[in-house]
C-alpha cells in the first residue's frame, strides 16, 4: 500500500502531513492500512532538489548510493568523425568539430541511442553522477531519501531510483511518499504506481489554482484515487471547499491555522510530537485513508 | 536589460507575493514586464489582475509513435528503450507518450521504419497586460515535462517584451527547486533575491538554491519572510547571510494582510500600502533597486 503526499503549491504542508502520518503509524502496533494486518513502514522524501524530512524524522542513514546517467566516452583511435552520434542525439548532448568529439554531459538524458549508431562502435558509456540515495531508519520506520546534485537539471533518475530500491520488492505493509512541489515530470514519476494520493492544499487562491493542476494530473492522467486535506484552515476563503464539493473529492482532515504549528515545524519538530493533541486529527485521517482506499 | 529573479528553494515562502509587490513598487516610475517562470503553478496572474492580450501554443519535446502497419512486432524497440515507454502487443507495439523521453532510440533502431517521431505540444504561454505592466506568463499541461524549455520560453519572450516597451528591467518569479525550471529560470539573469523563511526546512533549502545559483554565478540577495515566525531562526539566518558575504534586505513580518490580499487578488502593497509588510517590502525593493543599478547586465557580456 503505497501513498504519496503532494500538493501541487509548495510550502503547503506535504512534509508535515506526511511525516507525521508515519510517526502516527508506526506508534500503532504496525502499519495496518491493509486488511494483510502490520508490515514494514516505508518512507521516501522523493523531493529530491529540496529533500526536508530527514529534518522531522531524524533517520540514521547508514548506507548511501550514488545514482548516475549513462552518457558517451568516445575512443578517438576508432572514431572517424563521421557526426553519426551528434545525428541521432536529441538532446544536442554530443557534437563533432573537425576532429574531437564534445560531451555535454548536463544535456544527456542517457538514452544510449548515439552508442546504438556509432557504425565504428567507438562509443561506450560511462557514469555521470547526477544525485546521490541514501537509506536508513527513524525508529521502526525504514527511511529513503533521494539528494540532486547542485547543478544538475533532472530530478526524474533520482526519484526513479529511490522508488526502484524500496518498493520494488513491498508486498505488504505501508509506504508514504513525500512528493515534490508542482505538477510536472518529477511529480508524475514520484505518482507512477502508488494506491492512493493525499493532496496538502490551503485555502486560497494560491492553494487552489495548483490543487486542481495536481488534480488534473494524480486523479484525470494518472486515474488515481484522490483525497485532500485542507491546512491552515481558516486562513483565505471557502473556495477550496466548493471546489472539492463540486468534483466530488473527499476532504479527509482539517488541520487549524495556529501560529504553535508554524513556530513547533520551524524548529524541525513534527507535527505530532510538538503538539500530541494533533494525533486524533492523524489516526482520523488514516482512518479515511482506509475507508477509501477499500473502496 | 537586467532581469531579477526570485527564487527560494523551498516552495510557499512566499516568491510570487514578494514578485507581485515588487511589480507594483517598481511600476512607480514606469511600466516593468513580470515574468511568471513558475509554470507547472503559475499563480502571479491571480493577483496581478491580467487582461490577456496573446496566447501561444507551446511545442514540447517529441514522441515516439509506432505505425501499427508497418511493426513486425520485433521487439528491438522495447530492447533499446530505457525509459519503459514502448508497450508490447501483438497487434503492433505501443508508446506510451508519457513515459517517452524523446530520445528517438527507437526510431533508428527500428529495422521495419514503422516508428515516426510527432512534436507534442505540451502547454500554452501568454502576453497580457496588468495595472503594473505586461505579464509574460504560461501554462504547461499536466504531467508534461519540459519545463526547462517553457521556462526559457517565457524568459525570451520577456526579455523582448521589455525592449519593445524600452524599460530596463524584468521581474521574474521563479519555481520551487533547484533543478530544471530553475535552472532555466535563473541562467543569464543579473541579480537573484531569494525569500527565505525562518524554519528548518527554509534554511536547508536557502542553502541548496544559493548553491546553485553560485554554480551559475548569479550574484544573490536575501530577504526573510515570515520573520517573527522564529526569531532565533530569522537571526541565524542573518548570521548566515554575513559568513556569505550576503546582502541581507530585509525582514518582512508575518501579517494576515498577506493572505488578505492573495484573496481580493491584489499585491499586499496595493491592498494594505501602509501596512508592516508594505513598509518592510518598499525599503526591501529600494536596496534591490540600488544593487540592479550597480550589477553590469549579465545580456550586455553576452
Amino acid at each position: 500500500m503505497i501513498i504519496a503526499v503532494g500538493s501541487g503549491k509548495g510550502g503547503t504542508g506535504k512534509t508535515t502531513v506526511a511525516t507525521s502520518l508515519a510517526l502516527a503509524l508506526a506508534a500503532a502496533d504496525g502499519p495496518s492500512l491493509t486488511e494483510e494486518g502490520p508490515g514494514r513502514l516505508v518512507f521516501l522524501d522523493c523531493d529530491v532538489e529540496v529533500p526536508n524530512a530527514a529534518l522531522f524524522l531524524k533517520p540514521t542513514l547508514d548506507e548511501s548510493e550514488t545514482v548516475g546517467i549513462p552518457i558517451p566516452q568516445v575512443d578517438l583511435e576508432a572514431c572517424t568523425f563521421c557526426g553519426r552520434c551528434a545525428e541521432v542525439c536529441a538532446w544536442h548532448a554530443i557534437t563533432v568539430v573537425g576532429h574531437q568529439v564534445l560531451v555535454f554531459p548536463d544535456l544527456c538524458h542517457g538514452c544510449g541511442s548515439c552508442a546504438l549508431q556509432c557504425p565504428e562502435a567507438a562509443i561506450r558509456e560511462i557514469d555521470n553522477v547526477i544525485g546521490t540515495v541514501e537509506s536508513g531508519r527513524a525508529g521502526s520506520i525504514i527511511f529513503g531519501q533521494g539528494t540532486l546534485d547542485i547543478g544538475q537539471p533532472m530530478a526524474v533518475p533520482v526519484i526513479r531510483r529511490l522508488k526502484k530500491k524500496h518498493l520494488s520488492a513491498m508486498t505488504d505493509g505501508v509506504a508514504i511518499l513525500d512528493a515534490p512541489a508542482g505538477t510536472s515530470c518529477p511529480f508524475v514519476e514520484c505518482l507512477r504506481g502508488v494506491d492512493y494520493v493525499l493532496l496538502v492544499t490551503e485555502p486560497t487562491p494560491f492553494g487552489l489554482h495548483d490543487l486542481r493542476l495536481a488534480v488534473e494530473v494524480a486523479r484525470d492522467e494518472l486515474t488515481l484515487p484522490v483525497g485532500v486535506v485542507v491546512n491552515r484552515d481558516g486562513v483565505g476563503d471557502a473556495a477550496v471547499d466548493d471546489y472539492c464539493r463540486e468534483e466530488g473529492i473527499p476532504i479527509l482532515a482539517r488541520i487549524p491555522l495556529d501560529r504553535r504549528i508554524a513556530e513547533a515545524l520551524s524548529d524541525g519538530h513534527p507535527l505530532v510530537a510538538a503538539l500530541p493533541e494533533y494525533g486524533a486529527l492523524l489516526d482520523e485521517l488514516l482512518g479515511h485513508i482506509k475507508a477509501e482506499v477499500r473502496r | 536589460m537586467r532581469q531579477l529573479v526570485l527564487l527560494s528553494g523551498k516552495g510557499g515562502t512566499g516568491k510570487t507575493s514578494v514578485t507581485a509587490a515588487l511589480a507594483d513598487l517598481a511600476s512607480r516610475t514606469g511600466p516593468v514586464v513580470t515574468a511568471d517562470a513558475d509554470v507547472d503553478g503559475s499563480n502571479l496572474e491571480l493577483i496581478l489582475n491580467p487582461r490577456l492580450m496573446e496566447s501561444h501554443a507551446f511545442m514540447g519535446g517529441q514522441v515516439a509513435a509506432v505505425d501499427p502497419v508497418l511493426c513486425s512486432q520485433c521487439g528491438l524497440c522495447v530492447d533499446v528503450c530505457r525509459f519503459s515507454a514502448v508497450i508490447p502487443a501483438i497487434d503492433g507495439h505501443r508508446v506510451d507518450p508519457s513515459l517517452c523521453e524523446g530520445c528517438a532510440a527507437c526510431r533508428y533502431q527500428c529495422p521495419d521504419d514503422a516508428i515516426r517521431m510527432q512534436l507534442q505540444q505540451a502547454g500554452q504561454w501568454f502576453r497580457s497586460e496588468t495595472p503594473f505592466g505586461p505579464l509574460v506568463h504560461a501554462r504547461l499541461f499536466a504531467g508534461q515535462e519540459n519545463t526547462g524549455k517553457l521556462v526559457a520560453e517565457v524568459r525570451e519572450q520577456s526579455r523582448r517584451v521589455s525592449l519593445e516597451i524600452g524599460r530596463d528591467l524584468v521581474l521574474v518569479d521563479g519555481p520551487p527547486g533547484i533543478g530544471c525550471p530553475s535552472i532555466a529560470a535563473s541562467t543569464g539573469v543579473d541579480l537573484a533575491l531569494l525569500v527565505a523563511e525562518p524554519t528548518a526546512s527554509g534554511i536547508h533549502d536557502l542553502e541548496r538554491a544559493l548553491a546553485m545559483l553560485e554554480h551559475f554565478r548569479v550574484p544573490a540577495l536575501v530577504l526573510i519572510n515570515k520573520a517573527d515566525i522564529n526569531p532565533h531562526r530569522s537571526r541565524a539566518i542573518a548570521a548566515f547571510c554575513r559568513e556569505h558575504g550576503l546582502e541581507l534586505v530585509g525582514r518582512v513580518p508575518y501579517d494576515a494582510a498577506v493572505t488578505g490580499a492573495m484573496v481580493r487578488g491584489q499585491p499586499v502593497t496595493v491592498f494594505d500600502p501602509g501596512g508592516p509588510v508594505s513598509a518592510a517590502l518598499q525599503q526591501a525593493w529600494e536596496k534591490v533597486a540600488d544593487r540592479l543599478t550597480a550589477v553590469a547586465p549579465a545580456s550586455a557580456a553576452t
